[in-house]
């Protein structure tokens, strides 16, 4: 089985701070990370894996810095690890990533038939949640998005089943492979490398494929040129003024610091209280 | 499986990394180990980068280095509760490059050495903790990590990993630190636009302020103050003797002295809309050359902070980690090219290194005045004090003849001090300093 990790490389943003003057981010001195919820996608594949054995490839667009990212998949215990990365690529949105990504995993699938694709659920520093779907509806794959966690692989009948966060509960799902599985955060817990692959991670010459190695067969598809999305403003959200109100808990029974509480909602809010009241009715 | 590496290096900081890239420029096989998320994740300095020992190991560092500004202009400041009195000392001179020294952020600085390691052929794993030297008898062959499979053998082990070493106290080559040993530092780095910066300190693009402060700020312990302007932020810190904060009968903690220092008159201005982007602290070992412990052993050297190597006196630190990380190197490419193995003997040269450079002849030289002050706090409080009433006294025209004004100064100099204890105190000024 060969199951292809796309991940991305992203600022920590935990760490990352906005100019109070131009609103734009600051990215300088900010770590670069493996998008959390990549990882997720990671140890997922790599459970499959240790299960039904095969090949781990990690696939990453970015710039020669995201080599680093992949070298730390590989410590955990990826198998092999490709680097999409030419400057005609800088600038690309979802739409542009997607294409390029699938490209690179058609030329991988060329070296050795890709069974699975998965991706984190989104990144965190877009936060779109849309490059995985890209991907699956450009190679063909049947999606499975936001799965919470695989529960059946069939490899000799290539079906998967998986569970799936939904609106209101969670659907099984019943598909063929190949298939893209976007996986949903807190699903897994990623694996502590031990010394042996941290020391072949450090020594793992990481693919690198400019354009053309990675099957780009449209030029105007990628970047800036394949990205119709426009930042059109960006802006800090205003304050709030409301401020928090204070209670007093002195000599009041909780009961009675409630009931005040309460109040002060209801009087804030005069339609939830009668709202409540209705639905209590009922 | 466990490898072998002609050295492994513990900790990426500058001696750590000035150790691993010297070894691997010289062809030899490194393995550099960082518990950090990333070389320089955990690092914490003023920071100011001397540029002569990086020199001697990355000599056209200039070009590609994450510099902030060169320092043009060094403020000495002796602040009391509402004033200073200081001397600044600006020299275009120092706007002729190469330049003498530099601001730098570490968490970026720290992230290019570590990438000028790698480029010279070291291995550099992070996340990994190493818990203990492996021993075969008397020698130090290896290391065990806190991973699975975690022994990794070495020739030589440079221990580089910082103040606390706590390897080398396990392995006991040094005993537990000393609260008189180290100080305490706090520090914050200030968001601030370039043009503020430039404006608020008279400098032009890529030139740079550092004031160092001491006096009242530190109530009464030993210590100092200082800032440093960067890009577009400024540092600022204090740090105080660990035993000092210990005693210390206001029960004074190292962030309210920071928030003082911030709110001193002479200081508030400065940093006025500064957005705070960073805060850390730091333990520096501060005890001077009796402090220094056994450098060198078989199988093992000690560089940087684990060694103690700071001058406390002349905020030197970074230097000499990296002086110090260079020269260990130097004698684990010695021994490996003689062949005669790695016991102490054989190391024996980086031990001699050092004493022939400026790190211990500088340590040597002010090897008496961590005592000094640490035994009289008048230097940190009542000089201070008085040397700001003096020129107050003799600054504020008031109608008070000026012979009268020297008569008062002189006179509460004599009641704070009296005539022997300021006598006495030049003289240990004078020997320490010498």
């Amino acid at each position: 089985m060969h199951i292809v990790v796309c991940i991305k490389q992203v600022p920590d943003s935990a760490q990352i701070r906005v100019h109070p003057v131009t609103n734009t981010i600051m990215r300088q001195g900010v770590p670069a990370i493996v998008n959390p919820y990549d990882l997720f996608a990671l140890e997922e594949a790599l459970r499959l894996k240790d299960k039904f054995g095969g090949k781990v490839t990690m696939l990453c667009m970015g710039p020669p810095q995201a080599e680093d990212a992949l070298k730390k998949c590989i410590s955990f215990g990826a198998d092999d690890a490709v680097l999409v990365t030419d400057r005609s690529f800088a600038g690309a949105d979802t739409l542009a990533t997607s294409y390029a990504l699938a490209a690179a995993v058609r030329q991988i699938g060329k070296e050795q038939k890709v069974d699975i694709v998965f991706t984190g659920k989104q990144t965190i520093d877009g936060d779109t949640a849309q490059v995985g779907p890209g991907i699956a509806k450009r190679l063909g794959l049947q999606l499975l998005t936001y799965v919470s966690r695989i529960a059946d692989l069939d490899l000799e009948n290539e079906t998967i089943t998986v569970e799936r966060r939904a609106e209101g509960g969670v659907q099984v799902l019943k598909t063929a492979v190949p298939c893209l599985i976007t996986m949903l955060e807190g699903t897994n817990e990623m694996r502590f490398a031990p010394l042996e692959n941290m020391i072949h991670a450090a020594r793992y010459p990481v693919r690198k494929w400019n354009k053309e190695a990675a099957g780009i067969e449209d030029v105007t598809k990628i970047g800036l040129k394949g990205s119709p999305t426009v930042v059109s403003k960006v802006f800090g959200p205003t304050p709030r003024a409301e401020k928090a109100l204070m209670q007093s808990v002195e000599d009041a029974s909780p009961r009675d610091v409630s009931l005040n509480v309460i109040q002060k909602i209801f009087t804030q809010h005069p339609t939830l209280e009668r709202d409540i009241l209705a639905k209590a009715a009922v | 499986m466990s490898e072998k590496f002609d050295v492994i290096v513990v900790g990426a900081g500058p001696s750590g990394n000035a150790a691993a890239y010297t070894a691997a420029k010289a062809g030899l096989s490194v393995l550099q180990i960082e518990r950090g998320e990333y070389p320089g994740s955990k690092n914490v300095q003023g920071a100011i980068l001397y540029a002569n020992a990086l020199e001697q190991i990355i000599p056209d560092f200039r070009e590609d280095a994450p510099l902030e500004r060169h320092i043009i202009e060094q403020r000495m400041w002796v602040l009391d509760e509402e004033s200073f009195v200081g001397t600044h000392f600006r020299s275009d001179d120092y706007n002729k490059p190469p330049y003498n020294r530099y601001t730098i952020i570490r968490a970026q600085f720290d992230k290019w050495f570590s990438s000028k390691v790698k480029e010279a052929g070291a291995l550099v794993i992070c996340e990994t903790t190493v818990e203990c030297l492996l021993m075969d008898g008397d020698q130090v062959v290896g290391v065990r990590c806190d991973r699975q499979g975690g022994e990794v053998f070495a020739d030589v082990v440079i221990l580089a990993d910082g103040v606390n070493s706590t390897l080398a106290r396990k392995a006991g080559f040094h005993g537990e630190i000393q609260a008189g040993n180290v100080a305490l530092a706090v520090k914050e780095i200030l968001f601030m636009p370039q043009e503020t910066i430039e404006a608020r300190f008279n400098i032009k693009e890529e030139e740079g302020v550092v004031i160092e402060m001491f006096g009242k700020i530190t109530d009464g312990m030993m210590g100092t103050g200082f800032l440093y302007t960067n890009k577009d932020s400024i540092t600022l810190g204090v740090g105080c003797m660990l035993s000092d904060f210990k005693e210390n009968p206001n029960r004074t903690s190292p962030y309210t002295l920071l928030e003082k220092m911030k709110a001193h008159p002479s200081v508030a201005p400065l940093i006025a809309g500064g957005e705070m982007k960073e805060y850390c602290a730091h333990l520096i070992p501060e005890g001077g050359f009796y402090a220094v412990p056994k450098v060198h052993g078989n199988g093992w050297m000690i560089v940087g902070d684990s060694g103690g190597f700071v001058n406390a006196v002349h905020r030197e630190g970074s230097n000499l980690a990296m002086t110090t990380g260079r020269l260990a190197a130097e004698a684990a490419i010695a021994a490996k090219a003689a062949g005669k193995g790695f016991k102490a003997k054989q190391l024996a040269s980086y031990k001699q290194a050092l004493d022939e450079s400026f790190v211990m002849k500088d340590l040597h030289k002010y090897r008496d005045m961590p005592q000094v002050f640490h035994q009289n706090n008048q230097f940190f409080t009542t000089y201070p004090e008085l040397i700001n009433q003096a020129a107050r006294s003799m600054i504020t025209v008031d109608g008070i003849d000026k012979k009268t004004k020297e008569k008062e100064i002189f006179s509460n100099f004599r009641k704070s001090r009296s005539l022997t204890g300021l006598a006495g105190d030049a003289l240990k000024l004078w020997r320490a300093f010498r």
